[in-house]
């Protein structure tokens, strides 16, 4: 009896928090369902499900490998190949601090939306394809499953409460794959950091940037206090106006910097803005991991 | 209160606020706009930029200054300023307030009585007495107190509403006579500007008594002098007071047209040189128009002597000479008209003819010299015309002599009866001398005319001596006969002189008293010259005056003016202008005389003048205090745009919205379209006009066109309908209403209309027009059979209000409207038309018809092609074939009578139906 409220609290929690996953998974599956080709095959024989091809018996070819159906209807001995089904480990780093849920007007989404519905179709794609999926700020190694992504969504609703995030790649696998999804704005040096760990590895990756058009924009003027989303760092101005194009060539600076950072590891970079369509965002993602290959 | 300028302040020491305003400047210097708190991750990329301008941080001066006029304007409003305060001037004693209350105050009169008011209003609060004088209006000079009394401005108030402006100028040696003889005495003197003999006398004996001050009005005076004719009409000197720079003023000749019903008949623009005190104002009137001419008015100008009346004087007589055809040339000198054309020329406008064409012109006066025997029809003709005020003036001759009219009862053309022969006098075979003229007598119109000694008369005709003769002689000789006799007839006089027109009985018509008697009998007009002797011995009774606006009115019982007196008169208070009656004409009498000019006065250089520019108070409060609102509100959006809140989309949208909502407003409704509308309504209604639906197919228009022009013709030939030239409408920009029936034609590809258009056939059809539907495909259409034209049909006609339809029963009203028909034919002969279901109902025994009451069918659908069948050229011919030989001629005789039928079935309704009960209403007036 003492135990029942504890739990059916924890459950609340839980229907709580799994409330907006539904409708964004529902999303994301829809935005994933368009990139869906069908089976993630390699093109190749190998370990996997999926037949690929018979061929004559050679020597060496260990006697339970020949498949005697196909053999019985001719005179030699054939051998059943499956194609190779490798899955491919990936990480998503959705920058989750209070920076993201910044937007400049009712009709354009908050920058974590964005983040947070690219992050889980990407993620309903890669399971969809046999691949892996981590999400860094939940800790746990890459699984693939709906579980897993119940995780994902369950873990992409939480903000953090810094103003801006920092990349963690501790728990990155070797040789699996990782994706930041973040504006950037914060201190440059964590992510050059977190990119050079990760690539020491033999990570390959993407560096994601969602910007709000106002922040690519600067559409301000006269006296202004501008404000970080929790109130800690503050700038204030009597013309805004007259900071845009600096503002903005720091902007244009912080990019290139972010191209560096991963032309140098071997990584992509692209800028998305949130006033702009889902769609290409995710299909350039998808892309981008699939492209070195 | 403390008067800056023009303008005083109640509270002036409010304004002392205004010193703080340099303090107001240092404040607001110093406060820098209200930053926006924003929201902004890219902070981080802000962080140690800085700004480039730091002086931006002060508000910028302009602001500044706004606000500063924002509050001085608020500090202005609360002092209490008011434009053109009034200020007592103070004084004591008695004030004497004269007014020339001429004409020429009689535009401003209010401003005068105006400033009268306040003269009262400042002396009451003075507690000083008043008199105040019109120096038109003196009082009587034998009062003791000098005509003048001096009262309280409580006492002088009620009097205000009284005094008047006159029609004429003031009489300054009255006036002079009349000023009260007191010390002390202050006067307020309002001058009519206009310079009048004898001012400056008044003037100094009021300056004797005390300080003059003058009030004048700048505004010029402009007035109207004596109208002289001219070869083209009139022109009449346009005079003004100041000469100073050019000037423009319009004449307006006002009078009656020929209906009776007063009108501008012309109007000239006189324009002044500068320096010009008089400008001519030339205007051309034919004499029909300038006999009909009551007025001539300065327009704009509300005074007696920018008004000039007329009177007869502006007319000419029209006098037609009956030209006899004369045996052989005679010598000219010897014509019986040659004296009477040369006492008429330049005086009267003279025609000659044979009678019966003078009497058809209708003339004032006709002349018949030495004719005596008219026919039956042209005496009953001429008798006629001295009824409706004709003058007949009949000179004696041979022939008349000689004939035997008025021998033994009066002719009704001749004023009295005449003895047989006439006699001769001083011939070689008789015994006495030429008779001399006897002065004429007072109750004879020539009375005042001098009798020249050399004329004689030699022959006359004799008159009859009736006992009524005595009344008619107007002149005798010296022996007593009668020489000129005239009798009234209705409202005209036929007026006989007994002797010849020529030379050859008598030396009269050679002398100057022959034109003097032509003129006192009105065969002539009336010329200025002759005024003198003419009115003397008569009285003139005024009928019409004129007040000092220029205003006319009925003049009551006012003693009459002797003649003499009138025409040495000038405008007085005896003799106000106006128009006078004298026993045979109109005299008018105006302001402005005979070589009169108007010069403004010029004051001696000690007389302080009042101008008007002394206006009405007007307090300025609530200007400032507007003036204030809007300053803030610039200075609302000044430090909106400053901070960069005002371009928001939101508020450029609510800036911008009453702007276009304003545009969209404004779009201009032209003009033009709706006299185009009232053109189509005036061709549409002036008569019955049958209209066809433009299709848009100009070929079919046409046709269509043609055919209500075949059945309109045929409906003028056969029946009581005319209808105008048939017009064509276009549903969408036309209206319906003024069309009792509609024919449309339908075309395969024709246009539907929009829902507007919709929207008006539908009203059309409720309120009981008609639209005949024709598909013109009767000939292969069938029932069931879908054609082209049909489906177009279904299509157009889906959306009208159509009640449900039948083929024509045997018994539509239609078929008897006018003629009796069976069916209906067009161009083809076949086919159905559908109209209205009448309710169903059996018909009564014995009865050929149902008894259907029903209303008019709205629509009639049908194939025939009527148009086509009814259609002519221009010449009236038919236009297109129908059917083949005299068959075909007959069924478009039959297309015709079924479209006589439907027009009267459109304009009567089921009145035939009504004769269902013609047989029941026999049977009861049987019994």
């Amino acid at each position: 009896m003492t135990q029942e409220p504890a739990s059916s609290a924890l459950r609340a929690r839980a229907e709580t928090l799994s409330a907006p996953l539904p409708p964004l998974q529902a999303h994301a599956e829809q935005l994933a369902r368009a990139l869906l080709m069908g089976g993630h095959g390699r093109r190749q024989s190998g370990m996997g499900d999926e037949f690929w091809q018979y061929r004559p018996a050679q020597a060496g070819d260990p006697g339970r490998a020949i498949d005697w159906r196909r053999s019985g209807r001719s005179d030699g001995h054939f051998v059943r190949e499956k194609e190779w089904q490798a899955a491919q480990s990936v990480h998503l780093w959705v920058d989750l601090s209070a920076s993201m849920g910044f937007s400049s007007d009712k009709s354009i989404p908050p920058k974590s939306d964005r983040s947070a519905l690219l992050a889980m179709a990407l993620s309903i794609l890669l399971m969809k394809g046999g691949e892996r999926v981590a999400l860094a700020s939940l800790g746990t190694p890459p699984r693939i499953g709906t579980l897993q992504l119940r995780r994902i969504a369950e873990g992409l609703s939480q903000e953090g409460p810094e103003d801006y995030g920092a990349p963690d790649t501790a728990l990155f696998l070797p040789h699996a794959r990782a994706v930041f999804l973040s504006d950037f704005l914060g201190p440059i040096e964590q992510v050059e950091q977190a990119v050079a760990a990760a690539s020491d590895r033999g990570i390959a990756g993407v560096l994601y940037q969602i910007l709000d058009p106002a922040e690519e924009a600067f559409p301000y003027q006269g006296r202004t206090v501008f404000t970080s989303m929790s109130g800690a760092l503050s700038h204030e101005t009597l013309r805004a106006s007259d900071l845009r194009s600096r503002y903005l060539d720091r902007l244009a600076e912080r990019k290139d910097h972010l191209a560096r950072i991963a032309h140098h590891a071997g990584w992509r970079f692209a800028t998305h803005h949130t006033d702009h369509a889902d769609l290409p965002a995710l299909l350039w993602l998808y892309e981008a991991l699939e492209g070195p290959r | 209160m403390w008067v800056l300028g023009p303008i005083g302040f109640a509270t002036p020491w409010l304004l002392l606020a205004l010193a703080a305003l340099p303090i107001l400047w240092l404040i607001l210097r110093a406060v820098p706009p209200a930053p926006i708190r924003r929201r902004f991750p890219g902070v981080a990329l802000l962080l140690g930029l800085k700004d480039e301008e730091v002086e931006t941080d002060r508000t910028p001066w302009w602001l500044l200054l706004l606000r500063m006029l924002a509050v001085a304007a608020l500090i202005i409003a609360f002092a209490g300023p008011v434009l053109n305060p009034r200020v007592d001037r103070g004084g004591s004693g008695p004030l004497l307030i004269l007014m020339d209350a001429s004409w020429a105050s009689a535009p401003d009169w209010a401003l005068r009585i105006g400033r009268v008011e306040q003269a009262l209003d400042e002396a009451e609060a003075d507690g000083r007495t008043i008199c105040i004088l019109p120096a038109t209006d003196l009082p009587p000079a034998d009062l003791e107190s000098g005509g003048c009394d001096f009262l309280s401005a409580a006492d002088w108030r009620p009097r205000l509403a009284g005094l008047e402006p006159a029609p004429f100028a003031p009489d300054m040696a009255a006036l002079r006579a009349a000023l009260p003889e007191e010390n002390g005495l202050e006067t307020l003197w309002l001058s009519d500007g206009l310079a009048h003999a004898g001012r400056d006398a008044v003037l100094s004996e009021l300056q004797a008594a005390g300080p003059v001050s003058v009030f004048e009005t700048a505004r010029s005076t402009y007035a109207l002098g004596p109208v002289t004719l001219t070869e083209e009409g009139v022109t009449l000197p346009v005079l003004r007071a100041d000469p100073e720079g050019p000037g423009e003023v319009t004449v307006a000749a006002h009078g009656t047209d020929p209906a009776g019903i007063a009108r501008e008949l012309d109007r000239q623009t006189v324009s002044f040189d500068a320096g010009e005190a008089m400008a001519e104002a030339g205007f051309d009137l034919p004499p029909e128009l300038r006999a009909r001419v009551k007025r001539f008015e300065i327009t704009g100008q509300r005074s007696a002597g920018a008004k000039r009346l007329t009177d007869d004087s502006l007319k000419r007589r029209e006098v037609g000479l009956v030209v006899v055809r004369e045996g052989g040339e005679g010598l000219q000198l010897l014509s019986q008209l040659h004296y009477l054309r040369a006492a008429l020329t330049g005086k009267a406008d003279v025609i000659e003819g044979a009678l019966t064409d003078l009497i058809m012109a209708n003339p004032d006066v006709i002349v018949l010299a030495d004719v005596a025997q008219l026919s039956g029809s042209e005496s009953a003709d001429l008798l006629d015309w001295v009824h409706e005020g004709g003058l007949l003036l009949r000179f004696a001759g041979p022939k008349l002599a000689a004939s035997d009219v008025a021998r033994t009862d009066e002719d009704p053309l001749l004023p009295v009866r005449l003895r047989a022969g006439g006699r001769t006098l001083g011939g070689a075979m008789s015994w006495g001398e030429p008779k001399r003229l006897r002065p004429f007598g007072e109750a004879s119109p020539f009375y005042g005319l001098p009798v020249p000694e050399d004329v004689a008369v030699s022959a006359q005709v004799m008159a009859q001596p009736d006992p009524d003769l005595a009344s008619r002689v107007i002149a005798t000789l010296e022996d007593g006969t009668p020489l000129v006799t005239r009798k009234s007839v209705g409202q005209g006089q036929v007026v006989l002189f007994h002797v010849t027109a020529n030379a050859e009985w008598s030396s009269l018509p050679l002398s100057g008293l022959f034109v003097s008697m032509l003129d006192r009998l009105a065969v002539t007009s009336q010329s200025a010259v002759l005024d003198a002797e003419e009115l003397a011995g008569q009285s003139l009774q005024p009928i019409r005056l004129m007040d000092g606006f220029g205003t006319l009115s009925d003049a009551g019982a006012r003693a009459p003016v002797a003649g003499e007196d009138f025409t040495r008169a000038q405008a007085s208070r005896a003799t106000p202008p106006g128009i006078y009656q004298t026993r045979d004409s109109l005299r008018a009498l105006n302001v402005i005389g005979e070589g009169e000019t108007l010069s403004r006065t010029s004051w001696p250089a000690d007389v302080p003048i009042l101008g008007v520019e002394q206006g009405q108070e007007w307090p300025l409060s609530q200007l400032f205090l507007l003036a204030a609102l809007a300053l803030l509100g610039a200075d609302l959006i000044a430090s909106l745009w400053l901070s960069g809140r005002l371009f928001g989309a939101r508020v450029v949208s609510m800036l911008l919205m009453p702007l276009l909502l304003g545009m969209t407003l404004m779009s201009p409704q032209s003009a033009q379209a709706q006299q185009i509308d009232d053109e189509f309504a005036l061709r549409a209604t002036s008569e019955l006009t049958l209209a066809y639906v433009r299709t848009g197919d100009a070929a079919l228009d046409r046709v269509s066109e043609a055919g209500l022009a075949g059945l309109s013709q045929v409906l003028t030939a056969r029946t009581s309908v005319e209808p105008g030239p048939p017009m064509g409408v276009d549903l969408e920009s036309d209206p319906l209403g003024f069309f009792p029936i509609l024919y449309w034609p339908v075309a395969a590809g024709q246009q539907m209309p929009s829902a507007e258009a919709y929207a008006k056939l539908n009203a059309y059809l409720r309120t009981g027009g008609m639209i005949v539907f024709d598909t013109r495909d009767a000939d292969v259409a069938s029932f069931g059979a879908a054609t082209p034209t049909g489906v177009r049909l279904q299509a157009l006609a889906g959306p009208l209000d159509i009640p449900a339809l039948e083929p024509i029963p045997e018994d539509h009203v239609l078929t008897r409207s006018f003629y009796l028909l069976r069916d209906f034919p067009g161009r083809h002969a076949q086919g159905t038309i559908w109209v209205e279901a009448s309710p169903a109902m059996q018909a009564a025994e014995g009865m050929p018809f149902r008894n259907l009451n029903d209303n008019v069918t709205p629509v009639i659908i049908g194939g025939g092609d009527w148009a086509a069948a009814w259609a002519v050229d221009d010449t009236g011919f038919p236009l297109l074939p129908v059917g083949r030989g005299l068959t075909g001629e007959r069924q478009r005789e039959m297309a015709y009578r079924f479209g006589v039928n439907l027009v009267m079935y459109v304009l009567t309704g089921n009145y035939k139906s009504d004769q269902v009960h013609v047989p029941a209403l026999l049977e009861r007036l049987g019994q």
